[in-house]
């Protein structure tokens, strides 16, 4: 099929290429929309609520939606989408009565396999949480708790990761960490990421969509390459010419 | 104060509220006997006592035990199965319309009078308040939850396993909360139709004798097995909320 091969390729994270509308009760939610996210990079797609962002998303993911997808979503491998995705959310999705490290290794005690406690050791100190790992999610700030989320994700080891607004509940300060150290761990895979945010979006984003009821507008981005600064001019150019998108005033 | 404290104290007033109605109203000893007379009759009849409330209790935990199980083994199936859940909960509702005290004579007449019969009495009174209570919170968890899980591979019985049911365990120690009241009444019920032992029947023997003291001393005797009953089961259901 041959969608976008730009970047750095891993050879386990395809390119996943969506085509198709989606509708909830008869009424159109979406499309017909076509887009590809291009493998090992990072797509943000943007849009105000109730475009089916999360529907999107959700969709590529294989889990129901409550709407009608007429269309296709098909890895460039030709091997199944859904089967290869990790996922995460706004909410962290912490079992309340699990450790760090055992919240982590949860992928593998819900398929019945003997976890690999030494790779999510070492997981948990990349995302800075080796001296908490027998702590619960209760004793964890909110920046932590996604640490710990992230940490579950990559402990997947799936190619593809859909990452729905899995920041916006963080303040600032944790935010931008957070974006650095998701965009550093995650190098190499297929992103998908789900925002309301010009700012974050226009920082991680190696391509940028803005989802419409009818359309799909592929964003230009800054030249240089993600994670990029809030503050250089052009990405400050961009995000405000992405707010104004938005908001329709463009 | 404390719990313990309030719980004296309450105690000690309802002793003296009863002692001042018997004073004011003079009310002969066979309709209202005194705290005084019931303790009097409590220690003169202590060994008796015991030995119904031995039956009784035995009774009650059995009862407990076995209803618990099989209200909590239910809930976990009509949560793996919404076809069974929408086929069963009728029937479940159904039979908690028929008012429990009218199946005794039949369940006697089935189980026979010793202690079988007031077991499934017990275990029939608590299985619903158990099976209703898990169920829900079997079924209330997090959606995101349950999709975070799916796109893990996850199988329904690890679901269940490892993320159902402990979700759902603060919602079990509430369903037993309620069992350990039950579970008491069922098993005094079924005494009081057909038995030769037990405090149900030592209630309705000494009432017909006219012995008041000594009913109002198995119905403390009840009363105070049923509280430390209860008292247990709540501990053991907040521990299982901390897990």
């Amino acid at each position: 099929m041959g969608y976008g091969n730009a970047g750095s390729v891993t050879p386990t994270a395809p390119s996943i290429h969506i085509n198709g509308s989606c509708s909830i009760d008869g009424l159109p939610l979406f499309g017909p929309l076509e887009m590809t996210l291009n493998a090992g990079q990072w797509t943000c797609v943007l849009g105000r609520s109730g475009v089916g962002k999360s529907t999107l998303l959700r969709l590529t993911a294989g889990l129901e939606c409550g709407g009608v997808f007429q269309g296709t979503i098909a890895a460039s491998d030709h091997h199944p989408v859904n089967n290869r995705v990790s996922f995460m959310a706004q909410m962290d999705l912490l079992l309340p009565w699990l450790t760090v490290i055992e919240n982590t290794v949860l992928g593998a005690r819900l398929r019945g396999k003997q976890p690999d406690f030494l790779r999510a050791k070492n997981l948990l100190e990349r995302v800075g949480l080796a001296d908490h790992l027998k702590r619960k999610p209760r004793e964890l700030s909110g920046g932590m708790r996604q640490r710990n989320a992230l940490a579950r994700t990559l402990m997947e080891d799936r190619p593809i990761v859909l990452l729905d607004e899995p920041f916006s509940a963080l303040d600032a300060s944790s935010r931008a960490e957070m974006q650095e150290l998701a965009a550093e761990v995650l190098v190499g895979k297929t992103v998908l990421l789900v925002t309301h945010d010009p700012t974050e979006a226009v920082r991680l984003g190696h391509q940028i969509i803005v989802l419409g009821r009818t359309s799909v507008q592929k964003w230009p981005v800054p030249a240089n390459p993600p994670v990029r600064d809030s503050f250089a001019p052009d990405t400050v150019t961009c995000q405000s010419d992405l707010l104004s998108v938005l908001r329709g005033l463009m | 104060m404390s719990r313990l404290g309030y719980t004296i104290g309450a105690s000690a007033l309802g002793l003296l509220l009863w002692q001042g109605v018997v004073w004011v109203t003079d009310v002969p000893n066979f309709i209202l006997p005194p705290p005084s007379r019931v303790a009097a009759a409590a220690w003169d009849n202590r060994i008796l006592l015991m030995e119904h409330a031995s039956i009784t209790l035995t009774e009650v935990l059995l009862g407990l035990l076995i209803g618990s199980c099989l209200g909590a083994f239910t809930a976990i199936q009509l949560a793996l199965f919404p076809r069974l859940h929408r086929l069963f909960m009728p029937l479940l509702v159904f039979t908690q319309a028929v008012p429990v005290f009218a199946l005794a004579p039949i369940l006697t007449l089935w189980f026979g009078y010793g202690i079988a019969s007031k077991i499934v009495m017990a275990v029939l009174i608590i299985y619903f308040p158990v099976t209703s209570a898990f169920y829900d919170g079997l079924t209330r968890i997090p959606p995101d939850v349950l999709d975070l899980a799916r796109t893990m591979g996850a199988s329904k019985r690890h679901i269940m396993q490892r993320i159902r049911i402990p979700y759902a365990l603060p919602s079990l120690g509430t369903g037993l909360t309620l069992a350990a009241v039950y579970a008491p009444i069922g098993a005094v019920i079924g005494e009081w139709v057909g038995a030769s032992k037990g405090l149900g029947y030592l209630m309705l023997l000494a009432n017909g004798r006219a012995k008041t003291d000594l009913m109002f001393a198995s119905l403390i005797v009840l009363a105070v097995m049923t509280a430390t009953l209860h008292f247990g089961v709540t501990k053991a259901a907040v521990g299982l909320q901390q897990n």
